[in-house]
């Protein structure tokens, strides 16, 4: 019987196996940040061990880094500490690592495409749930806990039981002005927050074909979303384009080489899947969270769900819940919902071609009064390309604020966030309660979408500017 | 790491489902550079209210926490462990546990065990019936205990053998080192390198 892409990568990891024991598998690339690394390095040196692979092992700092004055000492003290930390940690352990103020500097999942350490075939992880954003490129790629980072560290293997495989085949086209932000969110509302646990999930069919790498980095990005620790997109012509030339992608010979062993990173024809989700693109409308977990998501022309439409008891208490604590009534056109901040960036959507989209709809328009809109590029790279293009202008001179990479509103973990009871519509993957802040309320859209409801001041698509 | 075989102690009902990780720690204590010392950070905005589970005198001292399904869905964080254990928690019993926090949970020493639904929701109704009522969590056997109750729970094999080892996971993997070193020498060449 054929393989799936994920078994074909898992296979070509494989260490060591034994019956009755997880695989032991080789991590290919090891992407550390200040958050989860310090009680792992700790580790190492309580135990007398070295980073067995620091050449494969690449820090950078994004998720408690400042995106103003960053020329400045960081203001909070227990986030420069962290910073330190890592800083030292990678100096001691012989780790490269692109410290704010860098060119390379920007969020891990940024960085780590862009510099094209992220190939077709690979085992990716990190300690950061949104390393699935590297499955675009027909890499394993998983978020791991910090033993499992002082693991990798040590070992640069980590122990694992095999997944199970769950294809997602997205048929038809994308209808007009619908993302791949609208995407994921639909398929994370069909499957829910616990579909995809224990499965690595495989999106293919002709929409996914037509999508971009930066695209497909936002679908893979939010598997986790969906409980599933990876999501891949098989490499295609779409990939090669995007990796050729950079700075630490293959060159010459060993490109042909490598490009001869990734066009074999299919799922075979006969390989069989655990379970198969399809979608019909050309269905899909731009779509949003209503609640505080990514899964409560409805096309943005629909309503605030009424709770007693649930059939089940722990839906009906969640939607109950959630309705309450976003401060919203069931029945309410989702259109209707008033914002004060909408946040433009993260891991999600905070690549080059996410700001041009929201700059194109913004252009020549203003950021509507009483609004703040925040724009992080998800790297200095990022930053720097957007300004080439002028981009930076067109978001300053609309009211809203440019601002330097990193994780930012996403998580609020630096001075970027919203205050108790204050409501974003925000591009990141995330609308827990209180994830962009204590008592914010959170709800998920496109970069279109955050870019036209910055205009009105309430939840909007961009074709509702037309008549603005 | 600390043998685990068989816990007793006072149950505490969360009846809640999707329990996040940012609920369970938020983001703001993720900057401590420390192992221990998470116990403030536990369900640190659920704890504001004073209606809250754990600020209920009987649980004060709960060390099995008995959750609705998708318990630990969200970041990857460890230290949603770490408060976990910090707190006093040695077991959490859900019908269904996100991926990474099992996995993390294992490694860490907290014993994620996963029942059916109608297991937790009879053991919320004795915890509801007797206040501060205990739970036996036995490893060796796989069972889940509270007076009349009596029902299995899952855990992944290796894991258990783990826990009740008290085994870390890195000394296991370098007796591996010729292996691993043996893979290393057959790696394409094309790969890339990040310095």
């Amino acid at each position: 019987m054929g393989r799936t892409l994920a078994e074909k990568v898992w296979e070509s990891h494989v260490v060591a196996r034994a019956e009755g024991e997880p695989d032991l598998l080789y991590i290919d690339l090891h992407l550390v940040h200040e958050v989860t690394s310090p009680q792992a390095f700790d580790g190492l040196r309580a135990a007398g061990r070295p980073v067995r692979r620091p050449e494969l092992t690449m820090a950078t700092e994004d998720h408690n880094v400042p995106t103003i004055d960053i020329d400045k000492p960081i203001a909070d003290p227990i986030s420069r500490t962290q910073v330190e930390t890592l800083r030292r940690n990678c100096n001691e352990f012989g780790v490269p690592l692109y410290s704010l103020g860098n060119v390379e500097q920007g969020i891990v999942h940024v960085v780590g495409p862009q510099m094209g350490l992220t190939q077709p075939g690979m085992t990716v992880v990190c300690g950061d749930s949104h390393t699935s954003t590297h499955g675009a490129f027909g890499a394993l790629a998983f978020g791991i806990g910090t033993s499992e980072v002082e693991h990798v560290l040590a070992t640069q293997t980590l122990p694992l039981k095999p997944f199970k495989t769950m294809a997602i085949t997205v048929n038809g086209a994308l209808p007009e002005g619908v993302t791949a932000k609208d995407l994921i969110l639909a398929v994370i509302a069909k499957i829910g927050t616990g579909g995809g646990q224990g499965y690595v999930l495989e999106y293919r069919g002709e929409a996914i074909e037509s999508l971009s790498m930066e695209a497909r980095m936002t679908i893979c990005n939010m598997s986790i979303e969906a409980g599933a620790r990876a999501g891949m997109i098989a490499p295609d012509e779409t990939t090669y384009e995007f990796l050729k030339g950079r700075e630490r992608a293959p060159h010459g010979v060993a490109w042909d080489e490598a490009v001869q062993t990734w066009r074999g990173l299919v799922t075979d024809d006969d390989a069989e899947f655990d379970a198969e989700v399809v979608i019909d693109a050309s269905t899909l409308s731009p779509f949003v969270t209503w609640g505080t977990n990514p899964g409560q998501g409805l096309p943005l022309s629909s309503s605030v769900p009424n709770p007693e439409d649930f059939e089940n008891e722990v839906d009906r208490s969640a939607a109950q819940r959630a309705i309450e604590y976003m401060g919203l009534t069931a029945g309410m056109p989702l259109k209707d919902i008033t914002v004060d901040t909408v946040f433009l960036g993260s891991c999600t959507n905070g690549r080059i071609e996410d700001l041009r989209a929201a700059a194109q709809v913004i252009e020549g328009r203003k950021v509507a009064d009483g609004v703040t809109m925040l724009v992080v590029p998800g790297s200095v790279r990022v930053r720097l390309q957007a300004e080439s293009e002028g981009l930076d202008k067109v978001f300053i001179e609309a009211g809203a604020q440019w601002r330097q990479a990193g994780c930012s509103m996403c998580l609020a973990m630096n001075p970027d966030k919203l205050t108790p009871g204050e409501r974003s519509a925000s591009t990141s993957n995330r609308n827990f309660e209180g994830r962009q802040g204590p008592g914010g309320r959170t709800h998920l859209v496109s970069p279109q979408v955050a870019a036209a409801t910055a205009v009105t001041g309430h939840l909007s698509a961009p074709t509702d500017l037309v008549n603005a | 790491m600390e043998k685990f075989t068989v816990h007793t102690g006072v149950g505490a009902p969360l009846r809640r489902s999707n329990v996040d990780t940012d609920q369970i720690i938020p983001a703001e204590y993720l900057k401590r550079v420390t192992r221990h010392g998470y116990e403030d950070a536990l369900f640190s905005a659920w704890r504001k209210d004073p209606d809250f589970v754990l600020n209920q005198p009987a649980y004060s001292l709960s060390s099995v926490l008995v959750a609705g399904p998708d318990f630990g869905t969200g970041s990857s964080r460890e230290h949603a462990v770490w408060a976990l254990q910090d707190y006093g928690f040695k077991v959490v019993l859900s019908s269904r546990f996100a991926d990474i926090f099992r996995g993390n949970a294992g490694k860490g020493g907290l014993l994620a065990a996963e029942v059916e639904e109608s297991v937790i929701e009879r053991l919320w109704e004795v915890l509801d019936a007797h206040q501060g009522a205990q739970i036996t969590v036995d490893l060796v056997e796989c069972r889940v205990r509270a007076e009349r109750i009596d029902e299995p729970f899952v855990i992944d094999e290796y894991v258990r053998w783990r826990l009740l080892e008290g085994l870390d996971d890195i000394g296991i993997s370098l007796k591996h080192e010729v292996a691993i070193g043996e893979f290393e020498h057959r790696r394409p060449e094309f790969l890339p390198t990040t310095a």
